[in-house]
């Protein structure tokens, strides 16, 4: 069983883990991603690829929590284990030389951006990161992205830290300013995702946007993870994660992932309501739907 | 023991039936439906067998099965052994005594069978029973497994066909891992086939047996994704098992199937089964209860997913199925099953459309009317259909369970594979060997979607085959 080398909280809701797996980190790529299930009751969830350690066979996740599996990873102890952790999933990211790429990670999505950066550096890009989250309390990350991009824009949405805005209003003014930009690739929540796309398709720059569709096995096999790409229905686990944003439907998306919603507030308050839970004052206080 | 009777009286026992929960009963639950023979029982349906010369159900069966010759030990009270002597050539019999279309195969040919009121022996029941004794009663011996080879086999896939090969093999004497996509080892067996019918309790025996004889298992490792059959090689294995299914799942193509509330059979058996979604909250992996339930297809797969979902409370459970009932694929038992426990059947209907809601979600069907026209390449009456017949169904779930493509992914990752039109791996159907040296295939990933003892059978044979490479052309 994959051992849990660390589990720490980085912001209100979100934590870093890392994972002990060589053979997976070995064959892994960015833009990858990984299944994880933490006990024998749990549910598979997928979780992208934050960082690649492949001299020590470590992999790094970044999560939120948002519902009860993901709150379930936090009490996962350093020196403990997951039941299963199963990839590398998916078709890597297309990497290649653009002259300029840009990458947009806004709040959760600002961590697979970063395999993803590292990855497009290599291939000789000049690259600008645009990250951004809705607090300053909520980013992560920043320091890391300073040391590859060679221009960095951080945003938060109220204005407590850098640009006041939306991560797509920065991208449209370098746009607006006549940046020439080869590749852009997007990733986080999806309504980021979707007006990331709707922007560039206007300035006809092509765009990735990495999908994050309700999942089981991850190999192809049950269908659940079925999104539209272009009018075609497409698998996100084996043709993807990443598709053209310009072709994506959001909409069919976004309703898709809250075909549980009830059950998943059943389950979250059941694991608030355990002895001993920490998380239920944070997560109140936070996101958490519902 | 009892007594050999003469053949005349051995004919007027009436075949044995098994007992099972009550239908309206067993759709509250998802316990396994017939209970199994008592010891009585049993003995009393071995003593119908006539022990015919000439043996025409072991030709019934894929596998030859020595069934007179088990059934005999049965009579002799020697369960343990007649459980050893199906294994002699088949190594899942508690499975195949309880999912085997023996109606078709075994119990087919034999001789009590023919004629209007002919009943044969029921062979699978026995099966099962000897099968189920040995293993409640500990009796399963470990058999002699042959000093060490030295010889490195890996096997991709853990379904029946694969689990096969792994024993065979491992009682040569050679190391044997076995690589797996899931959490869990079994294949179709432990996320297909539901708890109802085959228990995942018996998967699991036949899974901790190899794992006693020696072989490694590799759950949550997919082959071409993390190692390839060439760098499976390439880390010191002599030969590979490629046993990966068909589990691709179809769709009907048709408009509004990305609305919520629409399944592949697959991924509802599977949230269903192998995540036990019907213990949701107690286990974490929720599914979709739906009230009107249609299952669209008429095989094993579509009967499963139909009698889920009537488990799982629903007022109406549908079969839609654009053929008629005879030409239904699924085993004659369980359509019996879901007729005692409720299902519908809506016979020569097609869906054309699904309808949905603000939300996103499945509210209705269209469907049309279809009628049988000429026969087809599989020779039943094609289905056609009639103009104007459109109707609309109320559904809040759908399943679609129309049959399985297979997975590409070992056959993209494997230079010089061959495979078919339909993406199924090629081989030599004497030893299962495929275009590459070394590397032997069986199964679903070779028929397209068939039969456990099928592809157990294939493995058989494939084990065959690559212990004689292995002493031949495998230096150590
Ligand atoms: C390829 C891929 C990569 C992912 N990478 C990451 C990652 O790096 N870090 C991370 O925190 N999450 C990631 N996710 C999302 C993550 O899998 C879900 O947040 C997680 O499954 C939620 O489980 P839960 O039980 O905590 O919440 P649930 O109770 O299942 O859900 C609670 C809420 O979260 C929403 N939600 C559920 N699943 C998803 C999803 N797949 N995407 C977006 N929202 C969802 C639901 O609509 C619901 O409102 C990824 C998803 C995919 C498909
Ligand atoms: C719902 C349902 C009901 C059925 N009912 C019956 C019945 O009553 N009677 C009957 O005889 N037959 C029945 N069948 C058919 C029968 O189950 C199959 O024919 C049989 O399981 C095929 O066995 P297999 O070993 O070829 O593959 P499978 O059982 O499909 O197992 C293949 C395994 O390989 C794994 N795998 C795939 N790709 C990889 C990879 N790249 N790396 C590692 N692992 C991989 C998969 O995860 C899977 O576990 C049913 C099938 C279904 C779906
Ligand atoms: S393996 Fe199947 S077909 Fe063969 S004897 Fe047993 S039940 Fe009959
Ligand atoms: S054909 Fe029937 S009666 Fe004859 S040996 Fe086989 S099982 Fe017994
Ligand atoms: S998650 Fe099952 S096919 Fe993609």
């Amino acid at each position: 069983m994959p051992k849990v080398l660390d589990n720490v909280q980085i912001g209100p809701l979100n934590w870093k883990m890392k994972v002990e797996i060589p053979r997976l980190v070995a064959k892994a790529k960015a833009g990858q991603f990984v299944i994880i299930r933490v006990n024998e009751h749990g549910e598979r969830v997928p979780m992208s690829i934050a960082g690649l350690d492949k001299k020590n066979g470590v992999l790094t996740i970044i999560y939120q929590v948002v519902g009860k599996t993901s709150a379930l990873m936090t009490t996962v102890p350093a020196g403990g284990q997951l039941s299963d952790c199963v990839g590398p999933l998916g078709v890597p990211s297309h990497i290649e030389n653009w002259g300029t790429a840009c990458l947009v990670g806004g709040g959760i999505g600002i961590a697979p951006i970063y395999p993803i950066a590292q990855a497009y550096k290599e291939a000789g890009n000049k690259l600008i990161t645009i990250i951004g989250a809705r607090s300053k309390d909520i980013l992560f990350y920043e320091d890391e992205h300073r040391a590859i991009a060679d221009e960095l824009y951080v945003c938060t949405d109220d204005g407590t830290y850098g640009h006041h805005g939306f991560v797509s209003d920065v991208l449209k003014k370098l746009l607006d300013n006549g940046v020439k930009i080869g590749m852009i690739m997007a990733i986080g929540p999806l309504p980021m995702m979707r007006v990331v796309s709707n922007l560039t398709k206007k300035y006809n720059v092509p765009t990735w946007v990495s999908l994050n569709p309700l999942m089981v096995d991850g190999t192809g096999m049950c269908g659940g993870c079925r999104v539209s790409v272009g009018g075609e229905t497409k698998f996100a686990c084996v043709d993807g994660p990443d598709f053209d944003g310009h072709k994506v439907d959001f909409d069919l998306l976004n309703k898709r992932l809250l075909a549980y919603k009830e059950q998943e507030k059943i389950a979250m308050n059941r694991f608030l309501k355990e002895p001993g839970c920490k998380l239920a004052e944070s997560v109140k206080k936070f996101t958490y739907p519902g | 023991m009892i007594e050999k009777i003469d053949k005349k009286e051995r004919m007027k026992i009436p075949r044995q039936v098994m007992p099972q929960q009550d239908p309206k009963e067993r759709i509250h639950n998802f316990k396994e439906v017939p209970f199994g023979l008592s010891e009585e029982q049993a003995l009393v349906e071995a003593a119908r067998c006539l022990e015919c010369k000439n043996q025409p159900c072991v030709a019934g069966c894929p596998v030859e099965v020595d069934i007179p010759g088990f059934i005999d030990l049965i009579l002799q009270k020697d369960y343990a052994a007649a459980a050893r002597k199906i294994k002699e050539t088949n190594s899942l019999p508690a499975v195949c005594g309880r999912v085997c279309p023996q109606e078709e195969q075994c119990e087919m040919k034999c001789v009590l069978g023919k004629g209007k009121k002919g009943k044969p022996v029921a062979i699978g029941y026995l099966e099962r029973f000897v099968a189920d004794y040995e293993r409640d009663n500990n009796l399963v011996e470990l058999p002699k497994i042959a000093p060490s080879t030295g010889r490195k086999v890996a096997v991709v896939g853990s379904g029946p066909a694969g689990l096969t090969v792994a024993g065979d093999l491992v009682k040569l004497g050679h190391d044997v891992t076995i690589f797996e996509a899931l959490h869990k080892p079994g294949g179709v067996l432990v996320y297909g086939i539901p708890e109802f019918r085959l228990p995942k309790a018996v998967v699991q025996a036949e899974c901790d047996f190899l794992a006693r004889m020696g072989v490694k298992f590799e759950n949550s490792t997919i082959v071409g994704k993390m190692d390839t059959i060439d760098e499976l090689f390439e880390n010191g294995y002599d030969a590979i098992f490629i046993g990966t299914g068909a589990g691709l799942p179809n769709f009907m193509g048709i408009p509004g199937e990305n609305l919520i509330g629409i399944y592949s059979a697959n991924e509802y058996l599977t949230r269903s089964n192998l995540m036990r979604a019907f213990e949701f909250p107690d286990y974490d992996t929720p599914i979709i209860h739906g009230k009107n339930v249609a299952v669209l297809g008429g095989g094993n797969t579509a009967m499963d997913s139909v009698r889920t979902a009537l488990r799982l409370g629903a007022d109406n459970a549908y079969i839609v199925y654009r053929r008629s009932e005879v030409e239904m694929p699924a085993r004659i038992e369980e359509i019996h099953h879901a007729k005692e426990e409720g299902v519908q059947f809506h016979m020569l209907t097609n869906p054309v459309k699904f309808i949905g809601d603000d939300d996103g979600k499945v509210k209705a069907m269209e469907c049309i009317k279809m009628q049988l026209g000429e026969p087809d390449a599989s020779g039943r009456r094609r289905p056609v259909p009639i103009k104007g017949s459109n109707f609309t169904m109320e559904v809040d779930l759908v399943v679609v369970a129309i049959g399985n493509s297979s997975n590409p992914l070992i056959q993209k990752t494997t230079p010089g594979l061959e495979v078919n039109k339909w993406g199924n791996i090629v081989v030599d159907e004497k030893t299962m060997q495929t275009s590459r040296k070394a590397v032997y295939a069986g199964g679903d990933i070779v028929t397209g979607g068939a039969t456990v003892i099928l592809a157990a059978g294939a493995g058989k044979i494939a084990a065959r085959a690559m212990h004689k490479y292995l002493m031949e052309e495998v230096k150590k």
